[in-house]
């Protein structure tokens, strides 16, 4: 990496080497490319929103590994009750 | 003690299976195991001409599948160490000559009598590699810091994993220091971190590997060689012992170089 790499905080390649590596591997590994992931993201808004009220914006979905194994990690904000209850009443 | 059987694979070609298989077994044969080396490269024939043997081959591998010698007559002697084999790939036949069964029954009659047999695996996923694990108690997948190779090994340890035979070790090849120093090549850790397998050993980029090609002496018979050191720490790790992990930072300042010099650090 030359110094003006740096100067202009450019990413060093063995960096870029492995971030790209991280993402391809997940691929590799489940199979899942990620217009899967985004289809897959819209089925569970579907499925969890039949039970309870989400908030679909702030939702995040990816794949994480641990080791050799890869999880589906799913972060969904449920919007609160009593603020629901207001709503309603209203 | 039953041989150890042991199956060196990458996925991606030309990151230096055939010379691992070749100085890895010098390194134990050195070191006083009993070794026979098989060129599982069914068609692209290459173990011979790296360990110098390539004008001594009468009969190959499919002969012995095909019955048509013995499994001795088949096993050529190396020039210095008399307790190394080779067992030659066909030259002018392809994998579909070999099938898994043919490698294990083989490997079978080798067991009783040696240390450890080391099978050179060729490049891809296909019939040539599936031969070559079958019969394997263990299997090293080697790699290089780069894109594609690491890429490449990891199907290969997800294959190995689906097939029970695994966990595989990994041989980081072709390391050079100074790039990583730089930040322009994956780090050990880097790639340790990406595969997470264990790591059996780490070769140092090193010009005397070409030149022990070229002579058909592999590198691990050069006590200088930086290469060879490592290929014959691994064997010794594959023998049991406990071996510490090459400093491969030694260009560091003088100083520094001074310290390690005088044990200090």
């Amino acid at each position: 990496m030359s110094f003006f790499d740096r100067l202009f905080g450019r990413k060093n390649s063995a960096e870029s080497a492995k971030e790209r590596l991280q993402l391809v591997l997940i691929h590799d590994r489940t199979d899942l490319t990620p217009a899967e992931l985004d289809s897959l993201k819209d089925d569970l808004i579907a499925a969890i929103s039949r039970h309870v009220e989400i908030d679909a914006k702030s939702m995040q979905i990816g794949v994480e590994h641990d080791g050799r194994s890869q999880r589906l990690v799913a972060d969904i904000p449920i919007k609160s009750a009593p603020r629901r209850r207001a709503r309603k009443t209203k | 003690m039953p041989a150890q059987v042991i199956t060196i694979t990458s996925g991606k070609g030309g990151v230096g299976k055939t010379t691992a298989v070749a100085n890895l077994a010098v390194a134990l044969a050195s070191n006083g195991s009993k070794v026979v080396c098989i060129d599982g490269d069914i068609g692209l024939r290459n173990l011979d001409v790296i360990l110098g043997l390539e004008n001594r081959i009468v009969y190959d591998i499919v002969d012995v599948i095909e019955g048509r010698c013995r499994l001795k007559q088949a096993m050529i002697r190396d020039k210095k160490l008399p307790n190394l084999y080779l067992i030659p790939a066909a030259q002018t036949r392809d994998k579909n000559a070999v099938s898994p069964s043919d490698m294990t029954r083989l490997i079978k009659e080798l067991r009783a009598g040696y240390d450890f047999v080391l099978i050179d695996s060729p490049a891809g996923i296909e019939r040539g590699f599936r031969n070559a694990i079958a019969a394997a108690d263990r299997v090293l997948v080697i790699t290089n810091p780069e894109v594609s190779a690491v890429r490449d090994a990891d199907r290969v340890i997800g294959i190995l994993e689906a097939e029970e035979k695994g966990p595989a070790a990994l041989i980081i090849n072709r390391l050079n220091p100074n790039l990583v120093k730089k930040h322009d090549m994956l780090s050990a850790d880097d790639v340790l971190d990406l595969l997470a397998v264990e790591l059996i050993g780490i070769v140092p980029e090193d010009e005397n590997v070409i030149i022990g090609s070229n002579r058909g002496a592999p590198v691990a018979h050069d006590t200088k060689s930086k290469a060879g050191q490592a290929f014959r720490n691994i064997a010794r790790r594959l023998q049991g012992e406990t071996v510490p992990f090459l400093d491969l930072e030694s260009q560091g300042s003088l100083w520094e170089r001074l310290q390690r010099l005088t044990g200090r650090k």
